[in-house]
């Protein structure tokens, strides 16, 4: 099982995301000029901030060849997660519905939240202890999701709200407390928090991050086998 | 041929950096301001003013959330 | 035009900040006097800033060797050996003037050139520090203190956040003198395989000069440098100048520069900093010993109108200067390629040791660069201690009538003292995932290293005591700095300094200067942690008089175990708790005098070196072998605030007896640690300020082996959802950790709403 881990320039949490994804098997990095995503089973699109998010986070990103690359792999059903900046990314290429606005205190805001997994079945949630808060570090200053009323609607109906801040949790002001949402066909999530800072007692304040990983691999067994 | 983009937060979406700005003029003397919007201009040069609309729709502008106005200045 | 066409005379020179002397020394080096673009790089290479023309022969005195020192100062950032291959490259640098100007771009671009600092010696930046000063955020004056602390740490955010690099720690401080002349002192951190390190010595006449990075424009012409010189007054027409900083393009640079060296293409690699190109490339032609030709029609531009001496003396960001061999330039520009980076050769390293500039052939000015690096006058300073009180008692805001937990309280929510939290929260303390001490977690910031041990740094000043004490103040500060290196199990491998002081030509601001170097050199030689690097910035006074004389220290130790690095919380109820150190607290210059309005003392007790290493030593051993539950060195505030601290970060109370028995040593070294109290021993005992003093708690066996090697006095134990403290049988304070949360979580949140 191999992870693909984009790197664009402005790219920070790339490194993070590979060597956590390590921990549950292979995983190389992708420049975002290569349209080859090397017979990768699973892509992160990883934090930080892609082309200085200058014109609006993950707006430029979304045109590179890599990208186009896993829009394709999207459409045929590959697993994509996009953190932070990938969830901004993956919003912008629409392989997830909504868009991700500035936090409503209108500062970066970095913080240990607490997660409730809404849809435990998921390719991305399999793993996740059942019934158990994550408890996931999360850093931005575009977290705020929003979707229109009827988009709302239809994510709810359809369980594409995978997972919710829990309460008190939800700083930047997401409508429905939404922190990571998925596509129609469940195969592409974005989430705002970062698992792949929640990997090592060491340095995350918790492994909770790492059943994300587990479960994409989970995932990506049953694809191959 | 000059254009001008103006980009602004889709009406009913919450605007913080608007809100901060209504907040904030009052406290310096400056009664009776209300709806204040905080957008974005984008000052171009393009070959054909066809290609603006599309621009927008593509990049300069996230249709879901935003609306945008183009001013063609000659 | 060409810059030579019209002579500048002695007058520009004054302008620039030059005296009649020093131009007439240039003219003498020139053998003529100089052209407008002459002047202009020697105004900047002869300044404060670039020269230390004031403080050079006092940091001579520091030591800067040491077993673990692999690179002293002089290079970009010092480095220490951090084990197993690898170093840590460090360094605090000052960008006060530019932040009193605009702070967020002045905070900004600090961050931005003192990483450059870093990855300019080829290690990559690991983690970031700062420590702020900003006058009184309530009263008069308050609003512009409010604005400049809001938007340094906006900028600092902004930066750090953007490129990709936790920012680990810090401190802020808030006090009058400040109010015109804010601080704002950026430290980084950086790692690299030991051989992978690189100088900036220029070499090999023949090889090409490469500028790539940002383009050149016209910011910053003058800033530093000639801002740096100058009594800032109350005038905003600076603003024009201010240099913008553009994190994306640094993190493109970043990772640019670091593969350059790791292919190997560079044969040297130089920052552009404050007096931009023309202080690159002399610095980088004078360490090699060699000359440098410049044509500035091949460098960049952002606007093409520019005149040469701007072209030279631009502080545009995100600039590197690297010297290639002429058969490696292509791969160098095609690497500036793959990160999207403008690369231009823009000259040559020759023999003649000559600085010159060309514009396609012609040439624009020519210099000998011992002239301009070397020659640079140094000054005698001319101390005198004052006979009066130089600083204003600061405004009462506490009656001295408030009980002992009124004034706990009161401190909690102090500016100085109240929670981080609203400032640090706006930090990413973990990209990088090396962090495992987060702010508030511990005294120091603690980093993981890929052999299971780990690294710790801490920044400390602090200006009020330095004020009331320059030597002993200096010493306390080192020593509160490795304090907070010993709590979380460290032992200092090096230090870097950045010294803020006012105008050093004024006899007692020479004297604060003097005094306090000496102070820094005997507290590191004691500790065994040599200075590797730092920074001076001087004249940081206005119409209200000069700033509190705050030298910041940044320390860097090492533990071989991250696993076991020490937090301050309270861990386990049933813990003992103990006082350990010859701490010996007062009452003067502390948080609590400064509350009540009291005036600063002359002088602080002096401090037992000796004793207090050897406490910090033993506290070290003790975090590391897993002895102790908690550790927290006591500051501002005292005992009664340190200990709030303990149970803010633990979530969980203590008893504590203080008078009867609290001199109670467990063993060894005798009772030569009791100091004797001073009048208003309660508020002393409370919260009377002092180095040398380490809160701990753990196990009995824990406290006792730590007994056997320094002074120990037992004070309670950790438990239960209140902090209890009795002195002499008295019970004084009795308040739950819900009401000491609440006064120390709000004392700074309204100011970030």
């Amino acid at each position: 099982m191999k992870f693909g881990v984009l790197q664009f320039p402005g790219s920070c949490d790339e490194v993070d995301a590979l060597e956590a994804a390590r921990m549950v098997g292979e995983a190389e990095l992708i420049w975002h000029r290569d349209r080859d995503l090397q017979g990768a089973d699973a892509i992160v699109v990883p934090g930080g901030f892609s082309y200085g998010d200058y014109l609006r986070a993950g707006a430029i990103a979304r045109f590179s060849p890599a990208m186009e690359s896993v829009i394709e792999f999207a459409r045929e059903g590959g697993l994509v997660l996009g953190i932070c900046n990938g969830f901004q990314v993956l919003c912008e290429a629409h392989l997830l519905p909504g868009a991700l606005l500035p936090n409503v205190n209108l500062r970066f805001t970095s913080r240990q939240v607490r997660l409730d997994v809404v849809a435990p079945d998921t390719a991305f949630t399999s793993a996740c202890p059942p019934g158990r808060q994550l408890s996931i570090p999360a850093k931005h200053s575009w977290g705020r999701f929003h979707a229109d009323a009827e988009t709302l609607e239809r994510i709810e109906r359809d369980g594409q709200v995978v997972l919710r801040y829990a309460q008190g949790e939800n700083f930047n002001g997401s409508v429905g407390d939404i922190a990571a949402v998925s596509n129609e066909t469940g195969n592409v999530m974005g989430l705002m928090p970062h698992p792949e800072h929640a990997v090592q007692e060491l340095t995350g304040g918790s492994t909770d991050g790492l059943s994300i990983f587990q479960s994409i691999r989970l995932a990506a067994e049953r694809v191959a086998a | 041929m000059r254009a001008r983009v103006l980009i602004r937060p889709k009406a009913g979406i919450l605007d913080p950096q608007g809100v901060a700005v209504e907040r904030a003029l009052p406290a310096l003397g400056f009664d009776g301001v209300e709806n204040v919007h905080v957008g974005r201009l984008i000052e171009l040069d393009v070959a054909e003013e066809g290609q603006l609309q599309p621009m927008c729709e593509k990049l300069l502008a996230n249709p879901l959330v935003e609306d945008y106005e183009i001013q063609v200045l000659g | 035009m060409s810059a030579a066409a019209t002579l500048p005379s002695l007058t520009d020179a004054i302008a620039l900040g030059l005296t009649d002397s020093e131009y007439e020394l240039i003219c003498e080096k020139q053998g003529a006097p100089p052209n407008i673009l002459e002047l202009a790089m020697y105004s900047l290479l002869w300044s404060e800033h670039c020269a230390y023309k004031h403080s050079k022969k006092l940091l001579r005195t520091l030591p800067t060797e040491g077993p673990h020192v692999v690179m002293g100062p002089g290079e970009n950032a010092g480095a220490v050996d951090a084990g197993h291959g690898l170093v840590c490259a460090f360094k605090v640098e000052s960008h006060n003037h530019p932040s009193a100007v605009e702070p967020f771009q002045g905070a900004a671009t600090g961050v931005g050139g003192i990483l450059r600092d870093i990855f300019a010696i080829g290690a990559r930046p690991v983690a970031v520090l700062d420590s702020l000063r900003f006058g009184e955020l309530g009263g008069p004056g308050s609003a512009r203190s409010r604005y400049l602390l809001d938007g340094a740490v906006s900028g600092i955010g902004h930066y750090g956040n953007s490129i990709g690099v936790p920012t680990v720690g810090g401190e802020v401080y808030f006090e009058g003198p400040y109010e015109q002349n804010c601080l704002v002192n950026a430290m980084a951190l950086g790692l690299a395989p030991r051989e992978a390190l690189v100088r900036s010595a220029a070499a090999g006449p023949g090889n090409a000069v490469v500028l790539f990075g940002a383009s050149t424009g016209r910011d910053g012409i003058g800033g530093a440098s000639v801002l740096a010189s100058a009594e800032l007054g109350e005038d905003d027409d600076k603003r024009p100048t201010v240099q913008v900083g553009d994190p994306f393009e640094e993190k493109k640079l970043l990772e640019c520069s670091l593969e350059l060296l790791e292919l190997g293409l560079l044969v040297a690699l130089q920052d552009l900093g404050a007096a931009g190109l023309t202080s690159s490339a002399s610095e980088m032609a004078s360490k090699g010993e060699v000359g440098i030709d410049i044509d500035i029609a091949a460098v960049p531009l952002r606007e093409a109108d520019m005149e040469p001496f701007e072209v030279m003396v631009s502080e545009s960001q995100e600039r590197m200067l690297c010297v290639v061999e002429p058969r490696n330039v292509d791969a160098v520009l095609e690497v500036c390629e793959k990160w999207e980076v403008n690369g231009a050769a823009i000259g040559a390293v020759t023999d003649t040791g000559r600085m010159r500039v060309l514009r396609d052939g012609e040439l624009l000015g020519d210099m000998s660069v011992r002239a301009l690096v070397d020659d640079c006058p140094l000054y005698d300073l001319d101390p005198v201690k004052p006979t009066a009180a130089l600083y204003p008692p600061p405004a009462a805001t506490l009656s001295a009538d408030a009980s002992p937990q009124e004034s706990l309280l009161a401190l909690l929510a102090s500016s100085n003292i109240a929670s981080r939290r609203p400032l640090f929260e706006q930090y990413d303390s973990i990209v990088g995932s090396r962090t495992i001490r987060r702010p508030e977690q511990a005294d120091a910031a603690v980093l993981a290293l890929p052999d299971g041990s780990a690294l710790a740094v801490s920044i400390d000043g602090n200006g009020r005591r330095v004020a009331a004490d320059p030597r002993n103040g200096t010493i306390a500060t080192v020593l509160e700095c490795a304090a907070n290196l010993a709590c979380v199990g460290a032992e200092p491998l090096g230090t870097t300094n950045n010294l803020n002081f006012g105008n050093p030509e004024k006899p007692h601001i020479a004297w604060q200067l003097t005094e306090a170097v000496a102070g820094l050199g005997e507290a590191c030689r004691a500790l065994a942690a040599p200075i590797v690097g730092g920074n001076v910035s001087l004249y940081n006074e206005g119409a209200t008089g000069p700033i509190y004389p705050t030298p910041v220290i940044g320390m860097v130790g090492r533990l071989p175990d991250g696993r076991r690095a020490g937090r301050l919380g309270f861990l386990n109820a049933g813990d003992g708790l103990a006082l350990v150190g010859p701490f010996a607290p007062s009452q003067p210059a502390s948080e609590l005098a400064k509350l009540r309005g009291h005036v600063l003392p002359d002088g602080l007790p002096p401090v037992n070196l000796p004793d207090a290493v050897a406490a910090l030593a033993a506290v070290r051993e003790a975090v590391r072998s897993g002895a102790l539950s908690s550790a927290h060195d006591v500051a501002e505030g005292g005992i009664a605030v340190a200990l709030a601290e303990c149970a803010l970060a633990g979530r969980l109370g203590a008893t504590v007896t203080l008078g009867d028995g609290w001199w109670e040593a467990l063993g060894a070294p005798g009772e030569d640690g009791a100091p004797n109290w001073p009048e208003g021993a309660r508020d002393a005992a409370l919260f009377g300020e002092g180095p040398a003093g380490i809160l701990v708690s753990g196990p009995e066996a824990g406290l006792r082996s730590l007994a056997a090697q320094t002074h120990v006095r037992l004070i309670g134990h950790v438990g239960g959802e209140c902090l209890r403290i009795a002195l002499d049988g008295q019970d004084l304070i009795d308040a739950s950790v819900e009401e000491l949360a609440e006064a120390h979580a709000g004392g700074l949140k309204g100011y970030f709403a």
